[in-house]
């Protein structure tokens, strides 16, 4: 360690300086180069490969889930399409047969009013009936009356019950 | 065209003597703050979408990560990467450090390429061999790094010998001859060619020429020299080749 001993310029021996120096300079830029430059975009390069790969994983799951709620949407609409079919045919079903009970039913309804008609008409007959009864014995008994009034002959009495009869049916 | 070199001698104890050459010392420091300098500013602001100066950084890092591809899988290369990058940026800035001017003072030699220095660039070769030793040692164990010296055959030792001297003298003299020409050339179109008005119009051209052939030259040198290193590498890891 002699002070004295730097000289400029002085010899040109072994440059075994230059190569020391040189060794050190050039450890200490790969150090700093590793430790401020290398490290940190080696970790972020890193990073971005990660987020890639995981960005692509996300997107092919993110697929699949959409194929499987299109497929499940698929199967949903059928099922409802199926479900809707049922229930028109159901309604169909059910329309025919309220179609055919109302017909039944307005045959019948229309048979018991022909049914009641009937039987009115036939109870007025009989009433009728019963009221020309009792007036041909009413007239009956007028014409006894007037018979015995004046005396007839059986001609003429049987001539008069006929007269009276018809008497009787124009008035009606 | 020969200038002298600032030199301290600096007597480390009697008979031992480390000769400092205060250029180169001012030169690689420069560089290494420059290239220190680009990768923090670069990578000051890190996001993950890349902006303008990431982008670049991460362009060369990709760069250097291929270089480092091409010769061995990523599991055994990932750990030479920051090696590479440094080699790489370190190499490249020194060889573009020298082209736009060099200064001299009362003629000697301060500002120019550390690269267009023997020493520099062979201190450098001689960095990477020695790694590449060392790392074959280390991962294939001390048996195996001497068994490759009679690989594939036995009778080739004394070549695999003289490979390992040969590869580190390539490496270095390669890098350093590129330089030094290209910076002996632009001194004497400078120098010696720009004298006049007539001789400074002759020198435009081939200047310009030559200084853009010479950013050319240094980045391929640069990146030969990260390939270079990548295959010896390569070569003494590697468990089968």
């Amino acid at each position: 360690m002699l002070a004295n001993a730097f000289v400029l310029g002085a010899s040109a021996g072994f440059n075994g300086g230059d190569i020391l120096f040189q060794l050190i300079m050039f450890i200490i830029l790969l150090a700093l180069i590793k430790k401020f430059a290398w490290g940190p975009l080696m970790g972020m390069m890193q990073q971005r490969e990660d987020h890639i790969a995981s960005e692509i994983e996300a997107a092919e799951k993110s697929r699949i889930e959409a194929n499987k709620l299109l497929e499940e949407t698929r199967a949903e609409l059928k099922a409802s399409r199926q479900e809707a079919q049922g229930i028109i045919e159901n309604a169909k079903k059910i329309g025919d047969n309220q179609k055919t009970e109302i017909i039944a039913a307005a045959r019948a309804e229309a048979e018991r009013l022909k049914e009641s008609a009937k039987m009115e008409i036939e109870q007025q007959t009989e009433q009728a009936m019963a009221a020309l009864r009792e007036q041909v014995a009413s007239l009956s008994v007028l014409i006894a009356s007037k018979v015995i009034e004046k005396d007839l002959s059986a001609a003429d009495q049987e001539k008069l019950i006929n007269e009276y009869i018809q008497e009787a049916g124009e008035e009606r | 065209m020969h200038h002298k070199n600032p030199t301290i001698d600096w007597e480390v104890f009697d008979g031992f003597t480390l000769t400092f050459n205060l250029a180169n010392m001012l030169m690689i420091t420069i560089a290494s703050l420059i290239v220190f300098l680009i990768a923090v500013i670069s990578t000051r602001k890190l996001a993950m979408k890349p902006t303008g100066l990431q982008n670049f950084f991460e362009w060369i890092m990709d760069f250097v990560k291929g270089i480092v591809k091409s010769n061995m899988d990523w599991k055994t290369g990932g750990r030479f990467h920051v090696l590479g990058l440094t080699l790489f940026l370190y190499i490249a800035v020194s060889n573009f450090i020298g082209l736009p001017f060099s200064v001299v003072v009362d003629d000697y030699l301060w500002w120019k390429s550390p690269t267009a220095d023997p020493v520099i660039t062979l201190t450098l070769a001689v960095m990477v061999v020695a790694l590449s030793h060392y790392y074959a040692i280390k991962m294939k164990g001390f048996k195996e790094y001497g068994k490759d010296y009679f690989r594939p055959m036995g009778f080739l030792f004394p070549l695999k010998i003289v490979e390992e001297f040969a590869n580190t003298l390539t490496l270095g003299l390669r890098l350093y001859g590129n330089i030094f020409a290209g910076e002996i050339l632009l001194g004497l179109l400078a120098g010696s060619l720009a004298t006049g008005v007539g001789g400074h119009l002759a020198a435009v051209i081939p200047t310009l020429a030559w200084q853009g052939f010479s950013v050319f030259v240094g980045g391929i040198q640069a990146f030969i020299f990260t390939m270079l290193t990548m295959v010896y590498l390569a070569h003494k890891v590697n468990q089968d080749h």
